[in-house]
């Protein structure tokens, strides 16, 4: 599933599903109908903004995501529509905290 | 739906000064709030024509004043996208005719997440109705140390702004303030094009910044707890614990609770009885009033019970992880996470379950958690559960006196319908109902303690439902069945029961029923029992208590001399398949929009309750 295209910053692009426990990216493209992403967006999922995964349902999915303050679950086959650069700054030390 | 008494907001309005809106997203402690400030004067009632709820409560000021309150429907924007939306904007509008036009609003947005809150402040604000905008959880942010400069957000919104906590009762003076002044209506803001989400995202982030917002630092005890509650293996365990929890407790700790109740219920019907002559009345009060609706009533503690744990675990966030968690399991059978809260509150009522199903955005999975739902063990089968399984199972302890054979026997009802339900939504969804994995989106909420008032009400509320049914439905049935027990009368007196008119009824149907074990005194329960499930229990203590063989047996024991055991086994699973609620049927019809479905699912649960207790029936006896 890991999309190795290259994006104008010459970082690697992925999705949603490629971000690891505490890993983070920032949001480039919601792939979905208009009124799906509207909700997400809503929701804080817009473009540009910081997402950090965090802990998942028994199995890892659906999977919980921190944005903008708050604590989302998606299923896989959402997260996988959510296009991300990844950032490698944005990883949280202690995930417990 | 005209007159002002089945209407609330009308009714509420018509003696009050003002009427306010209380608005805000999901999760921000509205509900908490609402409770605060009307406690309990406050209605749940429909909005006509519609399945949204309607909330609306009185508030009394200091000087003998009275605002009215409505509650509209957690939303995340006036986006009019979902029913829930679509009341609310058109409330706010004055486009409903129903419901006045508020003269005021409350805006209440969780302080802890402000900047994402705000967003919400721009379409309200944009109406141009005085607003007191409320942001609350203030002891939240205060213990996790954020901040923020309310004169300037104030000044920023043209609006007041009141810095509040809910669930502790702090600031609320100052939301009194607004409800006692008269607010000219504000000056029109810079506000961003309301559709374009990013812009509003960023002039929320701008109003918080320039406000010197600081978010609190994360919520330290909901991450330690969801490391726990959603942990690989911990996680799931806890789940059913927690439900297995519920379950025992709901049969160890009801018991005395009832036990008093059907005493004290004992006790006044033998009162009534000593202060009458020996008459026709004293007999319908004694037999068919005592007999019928007080045998009723004693579940209301086990009932109230089950609602306070499904209270304590929506309230404290619990519920939310749970949906996380089952969410893999439901989609297996086809549906999604959303439809485990729908399916959960139907383990208490499947009328409020159906009506919750409207968070399901996509329709087929809705109509599926719709037909499924009544298929959960709801807490009018208790009362009958409870009966059956005291009379014909002796308790002993099961898995280390962690459980005992009547807890595991309930439990085992209960799966047996949730495993039909499932199987049925599998069917359903490969079916007539086939369409493609939809979306799952939930909020996290944070952790909290249930607050005592909260969860006060609902039971509050649970008992008035409870009550009135009691009351309407179950006391109906009662005397009706009371009138044809006495019917046809010879020489001034009533016939034996045997040759009464249910007599007659039960002995025509017996041939029916007989497959499956059951007399026709069950047979007549079957048929009052269509009205509401826990109706057979009342209906059942009124023919014992006319036979004069079975006139001094309780009803645990009356009943052991008319089921063999496989009768018995049969009567719980033709409880646990067959659609006998009127109110179920009725709300259906509503939600679905005519009789198909309806007529559909009574068709093909009461071919399943007839198949199943037919073969326990055959398999046990």
């Amino acid at each position: 599933m890991l999309q190795l295209s290259v994006n104008k910053r010459g970082l690697p692009k992925s999705t949603l599903i490629d971000l690891r426990r505490g890993e983070g990216g920032i949001l480039e493209d919601l792939d979905l109908p208009e009124e799906d992403a509207r909700r997400l967006m809503e929701m804080g999922f817009l473009p540009g903004s910081r997402i950090i995964a965090a802990l998942s349902a028994p199995g890892g999915d659906p999977r919980v995501f921190r944005v903008d303050g708050s604590e989302v679950a998606l299923r896989r086959e959402t997260a996988a529509r959510l296009k991300i650069r990844c950032d490698s700054s944005l990883r949280e030390a202690d995930l417990s905290l | 739906m005209s007159t002002c008494h089945s209407c609330p907001a009308a009714s509420a309005t018509a003696a009050t000064h003002r009427v306010v809106a209380v608005i805000g997203p999901p999760n921000c402690g509205k509900t908490t709030l609402f409770n605060r400030l009307t406690g309990l004067r406050q209605k749940v009632a429909n909005f006509p024509g519609v399945t949204v709820e309607q909330h609306t409560g009185i508030v009394r000021l200091s000087d003998g004043r009275e605002v009215g309150l409505i509650d509209l429907p957690g939303l995340y924007s006036l986006h009019p996208r979902s029913e829930d939306e679509k009341i609310a904007a058109d409330v706010l509008l004055g486009r409903r005719r129903d419901t006045p036009r508020p003269d005021g609003i409350l805006l209440i947005l969780d302080s802890t997440n402000l900047g994402r809150h705000l967003m919400l402040a721009a379409p309200i604000l944009s109406l141009g109705i005085p607003t007191l905008v409320v942001l609350n959880m203030a002891d939240d942010l205060r213990e996790r140390g954020g901040s923020l400069d309310l004169a300037s957000l104030s000044a920023q919104l043209g609006a007041p702004v009141a810095l509040v906590s809910a669930r502790r009762g702090e600031g609320l003076e100052q939301i009194f303030k607004f409800f006692g002044e008269t607010r000219p209506t504000p000056r029109p803001l810079e506000l961003p094009v309301l559709s374009d989400i990013p812009r509003c995202r960023q002039w929320a982030g701008r109003v918080g910044d320039r406000s010197s917002y600081h978010p609190p630092a994360p919520p330290v005890w909901t991450r330690r707890l969801d490391s726990v509650f959603l942990h690989p293996v911990a996680g799931p365990i806890i789940f059913g614990l927690v439900v297995i929890a519920v379950f025992q407790s709901i049969f160890t700790a009801a018991t005395p609770l009832m036990d008093g109740t059907r005493d004290l219920i004992a006790l006044s019907g033998a009162w009534v009885g000593s202060l009458l002559p020996d008459s026709i009345l004293r007999s319908l009060l004694v037999e068919g009033v005592w007999g019928g609706v007080g045998q009723v009533l004693v579940f209301l503690p086990q009932i109230l019970l089950l609602f306070l744990f499904i209270g304590i675990l929506e309230d404290s966030g619990y519920l939310a992880r749970a949906a996380l968690i089952a969410d893999r399991t439901m989609a297996r059978f086809g549906l999604q996470g959303k439809s485990f809260i729908p399916l959960l509150s139907a383990y208490a009522c499947a009328v409020p379950a159906i009506l919750s199903t409207r968070t399901i955005e996509n329709k087929r999975d809705r109509i599926a958690t719709i037909l499924i739902a009544p298929f959960m063990t709801c807490s009018a089968r208790l009362p009958v559960y409870t009966l059956i399984i005291a009379a014909f199972l002796p308790e002993r302890p099961v898995l280390g006196g962690f459980l005992g054979t009547r807890a595991t026997a309930m439990l085992g009802l209960y799966l047996l319908g949730f495993l039909t339900a499932i199987a049925t939504a599998r069917v359903l969804k490969s079916s007539i109902l086939r369409s493609t994995r939809t979306q799952f989106v939930l909020e996290m909420p944070s952790y909290r303690w249930p607050t005592l008032q909260s969860l006060g009400l609902r039971l509050l509320d649970r008992s008035k439902v409870f009550v009135r049914r009691a009351g309407t439905v179950i006391l109906t049935v009662a005397i009706v069945l009371w009138i044809l027990a006495h019917l046809p009368v010879h020489d001034g007196k009533a016939p034996p029961i045997e040759q009464s008119v249910v007599g007659v009824l039960g002995h025509t149907m017996e041939p029916v029923i007989r497959p499956l074990g059951f007399n026709w005194k069950i047979g007549i329960g079957l048929i009052t029992s269509l009205a509401a499930r826990e109706v057979i229990v009342g209906t059942l203590g009124t023919i014992y208590g006319m036979e004069p063989q079975s006139q001094a047996l309780d009803l645990e024991r009356a009943l052991q001399k008319d089921l063999t055991f496989g009768g018995a086994v049969a009567l719980l699973v033709f409880f646990a398949f067959a659609l006998q609620c009127f109110s179920t049927i009725a709300v259906v019809r509503r939600e679905t929009g005519g009789w198909k479905w309806p007529a559909a699912q009574f068709a093909y649960m009461i071919t399943l309750a007839y198949l199943g207790a037919f073969a326990a029936n055959r398999l046990l006896s």
